[in-house]
């Protein structure tokens, strides 16, 4: 086993130092070089993933750890492009990963202090040094995430939140792609006050290659909102790690959906720290053709009374994959946990697709609620049959079936409006994709 | 005045596709003429539901034999979908749960389909919430029920109260009603015949399915057929189901032979 862990770890140390090479640390100075080169040590210890690393073991991330990215085609006129159109929002708009001042809103907002990361080292932010980086360290056991390290050390740009109030105006990050060769890293940090609320948005295709890390530490009785939906275009490849950390009676909630890509691993590491926490995490992804799709999440319950829940669906065509990996580790002091996961899979026109889902329970906790279900499954024809007798066409009643297998993680929406606009979103996709 | 023959099946044989050896239906003769209610009775395992089935399309079954019309036109080689646009309906026995689907967006997609099918203009919006609003009104269904999920966690009698607005706001020429009393005490089922009663009209042609006669004492039929085997045994009038629900089938059974 040693043996093997040491051959492991040099053919990871390897990928990184290839990466490296082709990488240099953004000018800053101050603090945020300190946490960049702290992040660099972490990485350098740990290694890039490959594909001999049990969490890689259903997705190879070669494409997202080597030195250089393919280009991926550039897409004309998005038909997605109009997302969040019709939500009242403050626009942040990244051009290939970088900040565009003049395509954004301005970033002053009551309740909210928002600064551009690569501006960060010029302002003292002391909330911001003591929170870059840290839970995405945090977050390095007990499964490490060097990805995230990665981008830590070479992240370029990004926003820095501090919720202090009640804001009901979502934030809204969009990502635009110009260059077909874009290899971009961005990273967000978010830190609400205690009882505040805010609503991020997230949307656009980013770049050939998209590496983000959003760090979130939800004060006591704050609540996070958070709705994203990664682009159509076919051959991105991109990683995304959330870390997220959890107060006494605070809310995250966060819904993702995904249409496409060739490549996508999103990963969530969060901890509820304070009793009474919730934690709910939630994706629907769409993939038709040469389509991989990651979910890989890791929620653990540190204090008591506490409720996660895990909503995954995936429907998937045309010899698409989709992976779940999803864990709920209850340590000894969360008792009265409420924790829920479920993973499930729809499979269109024929077996050529694939799910592999590996759910996890680790409790330590003898007064637990702790459930977790995973499905595999085609559209059920007695469903089908009763809207066809209704006078549906077989496509129309076919495509009403997979929004409702979807609507459990759309539901996961709190906001009514946002909800709609995911599920036009996704009806449009199905229009699309149907035959 | 000559009648309409609304629905007109002859010698109809059917059986399972994949066990081509269960022949369900032997030799169907019946024709159900506009304005006129049809009672088919008969023990179970006799094909009534299988006769339901074979005509509203359902996957399942081959039809070796014989020939379904509706209005005079072939039906058999028509998808589900086109058969409802023709003005097929079927209230089903077990009326199947569509988590997800709001019986909103269910009826109102429904109703649009068959518009576009044929031809019209789909109901605007407000159009068609009055229309619901009203039927289910008068079905005692709470407008709460309307924005669940397709008979997802409904009651039995919902269920059933469920299928008839769907007839309702549909307006097919020819329901076919499979056990529809199945499962409900007698406040939901005189609810449920209340509801097929007001849609009886000269236009419209009923085939009510069902193994007891208590439903025909609020549905009462112009016509009762006793089926057995496969096959239509015996025809008679409202009287046919109350022999029935004296003696039993086994009398009518044993002079059929």
């Amino acid at each position: 086993m040693a043996l093997r862990r040491e051959v492991l770890l040099k053919a990871r140390q390897e990928a990184a130092s290839a990466r490296l090479d082709a990488l240099t640390l953004p000018a800053g100075g101050g603090w945020i070089t300190r946490a960049r080169e702290d992040a660099l040590t972490r990485l350098r210890a740990m290694g890039l993933p490959t594909r001999r690393d049990e969490y890689w073991k259903f997705t190879d991330p070669a494409a997202l750890v080597a030195p250089a990215t393919d280009s991926a085609e550039l897409l004309g006129e998005d038909p997605d492009g109009t997302v969040f159109d019709t939500i009242d929002r403050l626009k942040i708009v990244f051009v290939d990963g970088e900040f565009d001042a003049d395509a954004s809103d301005d970033l002053a907002a009551e309740g909210l202090e928002i600064t551009r990361l690569a501006e960060a080292a010029r302002h003292d932010l002391h909330w911001a040094r003591d929170a870059y980086g840290l839970l995405e360290a945090e977050g390095q056991a007990p499964v490490e995430r060097p990805l995230a390290a990665l981008n830590t050390a070479f992240a370029t740009d990004g926003v820095l939140i501090r919720a202090t109030g009640k804001v009901s105006r979502p934030v809204a990050l969009h990502y635009l792609r110009k260059d077909g060769n874009a290899d971009a890293m961005v990273h967000h940090c978010i830190k609400l006050e205690p009882g505040s609320e805010m609503t991020l948005l997230e949307s656009g295709a980013a770049a050939a290659r998209f590496s983000q890390v959003l760090e979130v530490d939800v004060g006591d009785g704050a609540r996070f909102n958070h709705v994203r939906t990664q682009g159509r275009d076919h051959e991105r490849v991109s990683n995304s790690n959330l870390f997220a950390r959890v107060g006494e009676g605070g809310v995250l909630k966060s819904f993702t959906l995904s249409a496409n890509g060739a490549l996508t691993r999103n990963e969530a590491f969060i901890t509820l720290n304070g009793r009474d926490g919730v934690a709910h995490i939630a994706g629907a992804a769409l993939g038709d053709g040469a389509f991989h799709h990651d979910d890989t999440v890791f929620i653990t319950h540190a204090a008591p009374a506490c409720e996660s829940r895990q909503v995954y669906k995936k429907v998937l065509r045309g010899g698409a994959t989709g992976v779940f990996q999803g864990k709920i580790l209850v340590k000894q002091p969360a008792q009265l946990t409420d924790g829920y996961q479920i993973s499930q899979a729809l499979l269109l026109g024929g077996d050529d697709s694939q799910f592999l889902a590996k759910p996890e329970l680790e409790i330590y906790a003898d007064d637990v609620k702790c459930s977790h279900g995973s499905t595999t499954g085609e559209i059920d024809p007695e469903q089908l049959f009763y809207l066809r007798s209704r006078g549906m066409p077989e496509e129309e009643a076919s495509a009403l079936l997979v929004l409702a297998f979807v609507a459990e993680a759309i539901e996961e929406i709190e906001n009514p409006d946002l909800a709609e606009d995911v599920r036009t979103h996704l009806a449009g996709w199905l229009d699309r994709h149907r035959g | 005045m000559e009648e309409t023959e609304m629905l007109e099946i002859k010698n109809l044989h059917a059986q399972l596709e994949e066990d081509p050896d269960v022949k369900i239906l032997n030799g169907v003769n019946l024709t159900v003429e506009a304005g006129k209610v049809h009672a088919i009775m008969g023990p179970n395992g006799s094909g009534k539901s299988t006769l339901a089935y074979v005509l509203s399309g359902r996957e399942g079954y081959e039809v070796t034999e014989g020939s379904v019309s509706l209005l005079g036109e072939d039906i058999l080689e028509m998808e589900p979908e086109e058969r409802a646009a023709a003005g097929m309906f079927l209230a089903f026995q077990y009326p199947v749960e569509i988590p997800g689907v709001g019986n909103m967006t269910f009826l109102r997609t429904a109703v649009n389909a068959q518009r576009k099918a044929r031809g019209q203009e789909e109901m605007s919006s407000t159009e068609f919430l009055k229309a619901v609003r009203d039927k289910a009104k008068t079905l005692k269904i709470e407008p709460e029920m309307l924005k669940r999920p397709v008979n997802t966690g409904f009651s039995g009698g919902e269920k059933k109260r469920n299928e008839i607005l769907q007839m309702a706001m549909l307006e097919p020429k020819m329901c076919i009603l499979d056990e529809t009393d199945s499962g409900l005490d007698v406040d939901a089922m005189k609810l449920v015949a209340d509801g097929v009663n007001a849609l009886r009209d000269a236009n419209r042609g009923f085939l009510v399915i069902t193994h007891y006669q208590r439903l025909l004492n609020h549905i009462v039929p112009d016509v009762v057929h006793i089926m057995s085997q496969g096959r239509i045994v015996k025809t008679g009038g409202a009287e046919l189901a109350l022999e029935v629900e004296e003696n039993g089938y086994a009398d009518i059974l044993a002079e059929a032979k």
